[in-house]
């Protein structure tokens, strides 16, 4: 579905700081598998999962999204296939405080300016699924943590994305909350929804509904499982 | 005579939009200069996101300019209280050489913008922004003839002076000045509705050929584009000798002003509204076919293409409609027949 | 184009919602802003309201007066005079006409005594203005003495009262007989005080006034055109004067909408941060802010507008009055007749609007070119 060759990602570039996040980076994405990236802080897994996602561009190296070369993309046409193909849930769930559950879910429906009654319907269904319909109307500030993370998943859904991308999804919930997450990551990708997740826990990387663990360090894939 | 409000606002958005595009102009320098798409560096990122800044600056400089030539045409109407001689805007714009000028440059710099706009929107549409370096070495020849516009109209204001009484006392000092030229000259009325219909006519059937060929050719898009400004030319025409005088049911009053007057209704902006709107996009599918070759606009020049010439058609249509319905409401008969 | 409207229509819900969250702060620029167009707008209503009474005073007043001039004061018009002037082509008629002030001590206002052309009351009597009536409590039939120039103690009895309407024009005024008149002021026989002549075709005022000049060369023409273009160009420019003063005001307007628009709080750049990543392009940010800004414009512009409205004519503009009326160019004392005119409004726009838009575009674009992926580097 997504293919890397040869990526590489400068900050800072041509100043003093200059710092490459990734450097030389080979790695395809299949359709309909789960896969992580595993790694310290620092290696590189977010600054990947921005570049999957064409939240930004490469510096250097080559992205194809089921075989078009999208890497050299102005921001405009990047933001188009986010919108159509990739769902995003963050580590701090970025939901907009002051709006109501349902409103943050249509948010990225918005730019689509699809009929409201529709969008409506579907945020239902997935408030429904995630068992949040009785939090609908509820400012997202007053949910728990646990809430907000389902709020958040609904939201990267609501354009139905070939591909949903987690960044340490985990990483803000308890045990027992993280287990309810993995649950229904399990679910989506029983419904064959690719998902492509970075995180350092043990709980996510370690489960069962992985099927493929990659190991980064410093910018660079050093295993592949 | 510039402590007239209307006229420090027109200076106003004016100094506004030479600003505006003379801020662009460094900048489009560095496009044309540095530009490369394929490139992920952060310079060109940085690029790519600032001709989101000129695309609206230009957005603004376009409405800036539309209500600029509505606001200069309505003070004009205004301040002719205050010439000897002046009746209506067509007078107050003859005191002296720029008043006519100054409108017509405004004029075309409003339509030089749309047409900047629609090749601005086509770029946009394409992934890899094919006419950047066009557009901006087309902002360029923009800049200096809006600086030109505005300078013509500061011109035109310095240059007024009030015949006013100058000291406490009455006084008939302008006994010697001739007398203003109130009247604009004009087609005879016969000619002229002949003229008006027939390139209306033409144009729409231009414009629907155009857009039944799906946007495509050549031909018929540079035939529309000049059709619509032969039809502007023959509706300012038209409206100058025979629709304004129906509208004002008066044999001699050649005035394509006082129509946007609340005393007869505010007509006129029934009538240049479209006119306005119909030539911008008819000019505007000249302006974007030189670049129908191009392979990444193969589909989207085409698609816009037609689209404007929808826009045109239905326009043209509407102006001539509303100049026909205004000869009918009239009771003054022109033409015997 | 309808998939454009629907998406206006959720950008506006977005940036209505995002308003009403962050009230305090949009409350203080709403403020300023208003108080802006409030002061602009009352400069434009006044002056204008200002022009139309004018005009309005004028309209009634004939299209040529001729005053005669000795020693380049204006002096009583001798008999015979009159008949001097001969007869000239385009004038309907010639009157010569009797009028003076007198200052009343008793209310310390000028009247103006005068005698109609038509109508006048039999001597002994007057028909007083509405203004009159209020000061010095006067109804019909009542008797009223006034003391003339000369000492002598003259009483009238009011035959009728002006009617309301025509305030300005009449408030003050007290029209008598030929006969009181004279006798009242002292007024030698024979003299009149100018004389007025009307002319049906505009076109042809300037030949008569010629004419006159050239037949009567210590006359001094006065054209009703002319005066009204003056007053017309006098108020313009005590407008455009307090207009260009307040453009100071204007200007730290916008630095302000400028510094308020660009220093956008941590939470709203993170929301912008959050609406790029999930899927909203920077033209989409730029559109919600544009809408932003035209509610605040709108809001503010028919707060303001309508305060100034109030201000001007419920409360006769005492902020700005004394500046833009100046001294003597029209009664001190009178009612504006509300009046709106689209010129007005149009370049009340101008000066509001328009430099809020410019002011605020930059930092618009500045903050809806946020990285998308800032909300996951942060």
């Amino acid at each position: 579905m997504i293919e890397l060759s040869a990526i590489r990602k400068a900050f800072n570039q041509g100043r003093e700081n200059e710092f490459w996040a990734l450097d030389g980076i080979d790695l395809h994405i299949e359709a309909q598998k789960v896969t992580a990236l595993r790694g310290p802080s620092g290696s590189g897994k977010t600054t990947l999962l921005t570049l999957v996602g064409c939240l930004a561009r490469p510096t250097e190296g080559r992205v194809r999204l089921a075989g078009e070369d999208i890497s050299g993309l102005p921001e405009r046409f990047l933001t188009e296939i986010r919108r159509r193909r990739f769902g995003f849930v963050f580590q701090q769930f970025n939901l907009i405080k002051g709006l109501s559950a349902l409103d943050n879910i249509i948010l990225p429906a918005y730019p689509t300016g699809q009929p409201r009654k529709q969008l409506l319907e579907r945020a239902e269904e997935l408030l429904a699924r995630l068992k949040l319909g009785h939090r609908r109307a509820a400012k997202v500030e007053w949910l728990s943590g646990g809430e907000q993370q389902r709020v958040a998943i609904c939201r990267a859904l609501i354009n139905d994305p070939e591909l949903l991308i987690a960044d340490e999804p985990t990483a803000n919930l308890d045990s027992h909350l993280a287990r309810e997450f993995m649950a229904i990551l399990e679910a989506l990708a029983g419904d064959g929804r690719s998902i492509l997740l970075s995180s350092h826990d043990p709980l996510v990387t370690g489960s069962e509904v992985v099927d493929r663990l990659v190991e980064m360090r410093d910018g660079r894939i050093v295993d592949d499982r | 005579m510039l402590f007239q409000p209307a006229i420090i606002a027109l200076l106003l958005a004016s100094a506004l939009c030479v600003l505006a595009l003379a801020a662009s102009a460094p900048f489009a320098v560095e496009v044309i200069r540095r530009w490369d798409i394929r490139s992920g560096s952060e310079r060109q990122l940085q690029l790519e996101r600032r001709t989101y800044l000129f695309s609206t600056l230009l957005s603004f400089v376009l409405l800036l300019q539309l209500a600029a030539v509505l606001l200069f045409v309505f003070n004009a109407e205004k301040m002719s209280g205050m010439f000897v001689g002046a009746m209506c805007a067509v007078g107050t714009l003859n005191v002296n050489a720029f008043g006519f000028p100054a409108l017509n440059a405004k004029i075309a710099v409003f339509f030089l913008a749309a047409m900047w706009l629609a090749i601005n929107h086509v770029d946009s549409c394409a992934r890899d922004y094919p006419l950047v370096r066009i557009k901006y070495a087309l902002l360029l020849v923009l800049a200096p003839l809006l600086a030109g516009s505005a300078w013509v109209e500061l011109q035109y204001f310095l240059d007024l002076k009030a015949d006013v009484i100058t000291s406490c006392c009455g006084s008939l000092f302008s006994e010697g000045s001739p007398t203003l030229a109130a009247e604009a000259s004009s087609l005879k009325p016969l000619p002229a509705i002949w003229l008006f219909y027939a390139t209306l006519g033409t144009t729409i059937a231009l414009a629907a050929w155009h857009g039944w060929r799906g946007g495509r050719g050549n031909v018929s898009a540079y035939a529309l584009a000049t059709a619509s400004a032969l039809a502007f030319a023959a509706t300012i025409a038209g409206i100058l000798s025979f629709v304004s005088l129906y509208v004002y049911e008066h044999p001699n009053h050649h005035c394509p002003f006082c129509i946007l007057k609340p005393e007869y209704g505010y007509q006129g902006y029934l009538l240049y509204l479209p006119l306005f709107v119909a030539t911008a996009a008819g000019l505007a599918v000249g302006a974007v076919q030189p670049f129908a070759g191009r392979e990444s606009l193969r589909g989207i020049v085409p698609a816009f293409s037609r689209h404007l010439a929808a826009v045109a058609a239905n326009a043209f249509a509407l102006t001539a409609a509303i100049a026909t319905a205004m000869i009918w409401q009239s009771r003054l008969i022109l033409l015997e027949n | 184009m309808k998939l454009w409207l629907a998406r206006q229509r959720y950008l506006i819900d977005f940036t209505l919602a995002s308003l009403a969250r962050r009230k305090t702060r949009n409350l203080g620029l709403l403020f300023v802003y208003t108080v802006l167009v409030f002061m602009l707008a009352s400069v434009t209503l006044y002056s204008h309201a200002l022009r139309q009474e004018a005009a309005r005073v004028l309209a009634n007043s004939p299209e040529v007066i001729v005053q005669r001039m000795v020693a380049g004061r204006h002096d009583l018009i001798p008999p015979g005079y009159i008949e001097k002037i001969g007869r000239i082509r385009g004038v309907q008629t010639r009157e010569a006409r009797l009028w003076g002030y007198y200052y009343d001590a008793v209310t310390k206002a000028n009247y103006t005594f005068m005698v109609p052309a038509q109508g006048a009351p039999a001597g002994g009597e007057i028909i007083v203005g509405p203004a009159l009536e209020r000061s010095r409590g006067l109804a019909k039939n009542n008797g009223i003495s006034f003391r003339s120039y000369s000492g002598k103690l003259h009483t009238f009895v009011v035959a009728d009262v002006l009617p309301q309407a025509s305030e300005l024009v009449s408030a003050d005024l007290v029209l008598m007989s030929d006969e009181s008149f004279r006798a009242f002021f002292d007024y030698p026989a024979g003299h009149y005080t100018d004389i007025a002549l009307s002319v049906a075709n505009p076109l042809e005022v300037r030949n008569v006034a010629l004419k006159l000049a050239a037949a009567l060369p210590d006359a001094r023409p006065i054209l009703r055109e002319e005066v009204l273009r003056t007053y017309a160009s006098i108020f313009d420019w005590r407008e455009g004067i307090v207009l260009a003063l307040l453009s100071a005001a204007i200007l730290a307007f916008g630095i302000l909408a400028w510094d308020k628009a660009s220093g956008l709080s941590a939470e709203e750049k993170r929301e912008i941060g959050i609406l790029k990543a999930i899927g909203w392009e920077t033209g989409d940010v730029i559109s919600m802010k544009f809408w932003e800004g035209l509610l605040v414009s709108l809001t503010a512009f028919l707060l303001g507008f309508v305060a100034a409205y109030a201000h001007v004519f419920h409360f006769a503009a005492s902020l700005f009055g004394p500046v833009l009326k100046g001294w003597a160019v029209l009664y001190p004392r009178f009612q504006l007749t509300p009046q709106i005119d689209g010129l007005q409004v149009a370049t009340l726009f101008f000066f509001t609007v328009v430099p809020y838009a410019a002011a605020v575009l930059v930092p618009i674009w500045k903050a809806a070119i946020t990285d998308p992926d800032s909300v996951m580097r942060g």
